[in-house]
């Protein structure tokens, strides 16, 4: 909503500058966006009168002009052609900056002193209603009314500031300047000027309309319709200050009808509509549209309606879209001589769903949008009646008001004592008096027990803490105090699952993976090969095609980050993610998805780049041993068989990850022939469902003494076939070596010369002891040699030399 | 008697000069044995004071003792010379380029956003709230209509949102999470929680992303009070921003407080003063709250006549902006590793 503050003044008394006022409404509730002046540019520009022409001494195509300014005379150089001697224009001055950002300087013109502009329309961002004809090829030619010397700004009225409101839904009221008037009397305490046209006197002692009837057919959708029929009509331009205000307002002035309309629609808030008499034919009728039932609208286009659209029609066609654009057949005309203008209530759901479907907003559609007061459907047109009379621009002669629901006026109870309460501020009973004084509001007393009539322009106000927020608004929220809670105590910690989440996200940022943030909704093609197409859910109205589904997995959405740091430069890339994916059961969903947390992982490039040590791609092993990492964090014991999905994963690179015989996840490298489409090489990755890894979790750590004799430790390296599992051989040690092999750890796997093509080399130790006793050697190397040849009968294995 | 004294001064006088030319104290250990050890021969002098009579062993006993103790100190001197000298040697040699990079330790960085919750999380467990937590897929019912916000209301359109089906759409708020908490936990009393998670809005320009995340704070108890929200707001204030913040409460509106509440700090840049943060204001808006409606708290299952509550909401972006001096919203789910791995 902007107000003009020219025009709110009339309204009501203000001793505040524009920003102070500003700050007033906002502390009070109804924000103010932005304060513009509307001056802004045109200060040092000032109307000028053109004393004599004369051609410059040596350019062809340039003129010298003597200005008068008022108290004195200029010199200015001008290009323009359009000027004649005596000619009033705007010239900005030294020192000017003008609306299109040029800023005036002394200059020299092939040695001619030019002490400032002569100004085009287009330098003033000025359109034609400013002005003569003539003003189009050139300088701005004004006329010769206006006062050489004043102020541009000052002459075209705009030495004024508009306030844009940033209403929220509950205050609809404010979007007419009268409320904004109340609203700035409450809260500066001043009485608001409400004149004579507040009430419905004039209007009612007009005869009834006998000629016309208004027929409500859906009463739930129009309350209240009210028409005053005017004959005698001239149609021409309003007034100036008129057309000023409306502008001010952003309205662009049309006719005086038109703009009459507009006027009292943003003064009080009820839009309003002219109809051309003459084309009304019969009687008028409030209905909805018939299936493919045609109108054109003020606009020039036709529009199909539908059963959900409220029209004004006659006995034979639509007249109106209700509340939202009239048509062109029943406009109002130069030529128009009687009219009917509608002041009426729509349902404000109506209103939306035609305005919306139909792509129209307007002022009048906001404002039925956000409810308008009922009451005040025939106080608009007294309104109107005043307009009429006071420009001479038709004559109201009867009027209708169709009426089918008027909401009562509300009562609220407000108790000093609880508003106390609910606030923390010591309330008197005297202060809430006050409170309501201020607004305007009719009330009565008893004992601090306030019994409000709320006025029907405040739709906002249903209950009592409605009210409390009023007193708390009015006398300032700065008066609450600050205390905290007086209640029991209470404890706050994490759950389980939110700590272990936690934890989580710490190990992996530890173990060197950097932690991103991504879309949860994604492209299909591209969940559907890492997740499930069958459960991913579409949403409806999607920003954009390709973030049109809900995620099934996490690994689209890091191979995309991946591939953009590639793509930037950041070559070295390995970053994890916590977060939801989401899997309907059903299509369409009928209940809620099912959302379960994941967590997952992309590495590509090198890790740790570093001056004295080679550094190594990322690969499989990188991830598994962060993997490790967690199982250990967490006392899980995750198991790595080898890939079922062969298709997205390297087949030989790859593996299911497992939890007590329960697959919960992936790890591997992408497979070869997706690294074009994701424009990753060698990336590897891994997905991981929490849920089943936060159930297992160790609860308690049991501790384990530190053995008292010493340990014995043996080498050993064996060849076997190069498809061997190391974790077999592993196995088969621990198995033999039983009770007295603490540890055996892998410590070099080599292949190539000496060791025979097809082979490879495993290397482990293995660590003997004893919680009883010292071993001796010789049980030892019988040991070590029992597992030797357990291997080399279970994997073909020879002891390396 | 003369000769074997003499001969042990000699030996001492020998065994002094050659200790000074040694240079390592292997070399040292060596002369040592040769001289005092068991077949040393200094050792030997003294095995030749047998020969001597009652009256001169214990003259040259003293003599031998003395030149023993005169060699071991220097013994010592000398060993302790080359240990200082090996010292200053190693010292000399091991010297480093202190300036080149030290060992990298790989080391990931957690989402400046998650940093945030992180944080603000901390700060309302230490005021004695809990977690709570809701599906980010919701019903229009607990979106919308628990909070007092019926369909066609025209608050829903503050929040353009994105549909599954007509009933069933991404939440656009973390306030769904205030009436299943109630439903919850009621009768029970206090309610104290705060809801941090992902919401959606159907936008995406410079200032708005069209997921993000938010953080819903809600208290409901007898005799809960406005100076209460305060109360608290003011001490998150202070933790998150810095001890000397002021905040103040503006009016506003939301379907589900009454009276609502705006909330601003004072500005954490220029303390108050006026800047290009705060617009000149001195003022930064930080989230909005008010009293739990009494609609939504009987939508919970509890007695609005009995209880009443406070309920405030903030958007985690927006406060990472303003703590980290973030430029552009977007930056923060770009991922880019430059971004991400200043935090």
């Amino acid at each position: 909503m902007k107000v003009s503050l020219e025009w709110l003044r009339e309204l009501v008394d203000i001793d505040q500058s524009a920003v102070e006022l500003a700050e007033t409404l906002t502390r009070g509730g109804i924000e103010v966006e932005d304060v513009e002046d509307l001056n802004k540019g045109f200060e040092k520009v000032v109307i000028g009168e053109i004393l004599s022409l004369t051609k410059h001494p040596d350019a062809d195509r340039l003129l010298v002009c003597a200005v008068s300014v008022g108290h004195e005379e200029v010199t200015i150089v001008t290009g323009a052609q359009n000027l004649l001697t005596g000619d009033r224009i705007p010239v900005a001055l030294i020192g000017a900056n003008l609306p299109n950002g040029l800023s005036i300087k002394k200059s020299k013109l092939r040695g001619v002193v030019s002490l400032g502009m002569l100004c085009s329309r287009e330098e003033l961002l000025l359109d034609d209603t400013v002005g003569l004809d003539r003003s189009s090829d050139g300088i701005l030619i004004l006329p010769s009314t206006a006062p050489i010397g004043e102020s541009f700004g000052h002459y075209l009225g705009l030495d004024n500031s508009v306030l844009d409101l940033e209403l929220y839904p509950n205050r609809p009221d404010c979007l007419a300047m009268v409320n904004v008037a109340r609203e700035v009397a409450s809260l500066t305490q001043k009485k608001p000027h409400l004149p004579k046209w507040a009430d419905q006197s004039q209007v009612l002692s007009l005869p009834v309309a006998t000629d016309l009837r208004i027929i409500i057919e859906d009463k739930d959708l129009c309350w209240r319709y009210a028409g005053l029929m005017v004959e005698d009509v001239h149609i021409e331009p309003s007034p100036e200050w008129m057309q000023r205000r409306l502008k001010a307002a952003g309205v662009r002035p049309i006719n005086n009808i038109v703009d009459i309309t507009n006027y009292v629609m943003m003064e009080m808030g009820q839009p309003l509509h002219a109809f051309d008499r003459e084309k009304i034919k019969g009687n008028v009728h409030v209905r909805v549209a018939q299936p493919e039932e045609k109108i054109v609208t003020l606009d020039n286009v036709e529009r199909t309606l539908n059963p959900h659209t409220l029209l004004i029609a006659d006995d034979s066609q639509p007249l109106a879209v209700a509340g939202v654009m009239g048509g062109l057949d029943s406009e109002v005309t130069e030529t128009t001589k009687s009219l009917m203008i509608e002041s009426a209530h729509f349902s404000s759901v109506s209103v939306r769903r035609t305005s919306r479907r139909l792509g129209l907003r307007s002022e009048a559609s906001n404002r039925f949008e956000k409810g308008i007061d009922v009451s005040g459907v025939v106080a608009a047109l007294g309104r109107v009646c005043d307009l009429l009379q006071d420009l001479g621009a038709g004559r109201p002669v009867a009027f209708v008001d169709e009426v089918k629901h008027i909401p009562p006026r509300r009562q609220v109870a407000l108790s000093t004592e609880r508003t106390s309460t609910v606030l923390g501020i010591e309330l008197a009973v005297s202060e809430i008096h006050q409170v309501l004084e201020d607004l305007n509001f009719e009330y009565q007393e008893n004992d601090g027990l306030f019994q409000v009539q709320i006025p029907t322009y405040r739709s906002d106000i249903e209950i009592e803490e409605d009210l409390m927020e009023e007193v708390a608004r009015l006398i300032g929220y700065d008066r609450i105090p600050t205390t905290l809670p007086q209640g029991d105590q209470t404890q706050g910690r994490r759950t389980p699952e939110q700590e272990f989440r936690r934890r989580m996200r710490k190990v992996l940022a530890q173990s060197g993976l950097d932690e991103v943030l991504t879309y949860t909704f994604t492209r299909a093609e591209a969940d559907a090969q890492w997740g499930s197409a069958k459960h991913s859910i579409p949403l409806l109205n999607p920003l954009r095609e390709e973030l049109g589904v809900m995620r099934t997995s996490l690994i689209p959405g890091l191979l995309d980050v991946a591939a953009r740091n590639v793509a930037r430069r950041n070559t070295d890339v390995s970053i994890f993610e916590i977060g939801n994916t989401y899997w309907g059961d059903e299509q369409p969903l009928k209940k809620l998805p099912r959302e379960e947390l994941r967590v997952a992982a992309v590495a590509v490039g090198k890790s740790d780049r570093h001056w004295f040590n080679q550094s190594s791609s990322y690969d499989f092993y990188y991830l598994k041993g962060i993997m490790e990492a967690v199982a250990q964090e967490f006392g899980l014991k995750l198991e790595y068989r080898l890939a079922e999905n062969q298709s997205l994963l390297h087949p030989g690179r790859s593996a299911d990850i497992y939890l007590q015989n329960e697959c919960i996840g992936f790890l591997g490298e992408i497979h070869p022939s997706l690294e074009k489409e994701w424009g990753l090489e060698r990336a590897v990755l891994f997905e991981l469902e929490m849920e089943p890894l936060f159930k297992k979790i160790r609860q308690t750590v049991r501790a384990h003494s530190i053995p008292r004799f010493p340990a014995i430790q043996r080498d050993l390296a064996v060849v076997v076939a190069a498809e061997t599992s190391a974790e077999a051989v592993m196995s088969k040690i621990r198995k033999l070596g039983g009770n007295l092999l603490q540890h055996v750890e892998i410590f070099d796997v080599y292949t190539g010369k000496p060791i025979a093509e097809g082979h490879k080399s495993l290397a482990f130790t293995l660590r003997y002891q004893s919680l009883e006793r010292t071993l001796t050697d010789e049980e030892v190397s019988l040991l070590n040699s029992r597992i030797l040849e357990g291997i080399q009968q279970d994997f073909g294995a020879e002891r390396r030399k | 008697m003369i000769y074997l004294k003499s001969e042990i001064l000699r030996i001492k006088e020998e065994a002094l000069r050659n200790l000074r030319e040694l240079e390592s104290p292997e070399a040292l250990q060596e002369l040592k044995v040769k001289i005092l050890g068991k077949k040393g021969s200094l050792t030997a002098m003294l095995r030749q004071m047998g020969s001597l009579s009652p009256e001169e062993r214990p003259i040259m006993g003293q003599v031998v003792n003395e030149v023993r103790s005169r060699l071991e100190q220097a013994w010592e001197e000398r060993s302790a010379e080359l240990e200082a000298m090996a010292l200053q040697m190693r010292l000399a040699t091991e010297r480093i380029d202190i300036t080149l990079p030290g060992t990298r330790i790989s080391r990931g960085h957690i989402h400046p956003l998650t940093q945030v919750i992180e944080e603000i999380e901390d700060i309302f467990l230490g005021m004695g709230f809990q977690i709570a937590e809701g599906p980010e897929i919701e019903s229009d019912y607990y979106n919308f209509e628990a909070l007092n916000l019926p369909k066609e209301h025209p608050a829903r359109e503050m929040q353009d949102s994105f549909y599954i089906t007509e009933e069933i759409l991404l939440r656009t708020q973390t306030s769904p999470v205030q009436v299943r908490t109630m439903e919850k936990l009621h009768p029970q009393l206090p309610v104290k929680i705060i809801a941090p998670g992902k919401v959606y809005r159907n936008d995406d320009d410079a200032t708005h992303s069209p997921m993000f995340h938010q953080v819903e704070g809600l208290v409901v108890d007898q005799g809960i009070r406005m100076s209460d929200l305060k109360g608290i707001l003011l001490n998150f204030s202070r933790e998150m921003f810095g001890e000397s913040r002021e905040i103040r409460l503006r009016p506003s509106f939301f379907p589900f407080t009454e009276p609502s509440a705006e909330v601003d700090v004072s500005c954490m840049l220029c303390g108050g003063a006026g800047c290009r943060l705060c617009k000149g204001t001195g003022w930064i808006e930080i989230l909005g709250s008010g009293m739990v409606h009494p609609k939504v708290l009987e939508m919970g299952g509890y007695n609005p006549q009995a209880v009443t509550g406070f309920a405030f909401g903030m958007g985690v972006e927006r406060i990472a902006i303003l703590k980290y001096g973030i430029e552009d919203m977007r930056l923060l789910f770009d991922n880019d590793l430059r971004f991400l791995q200043q935090f």
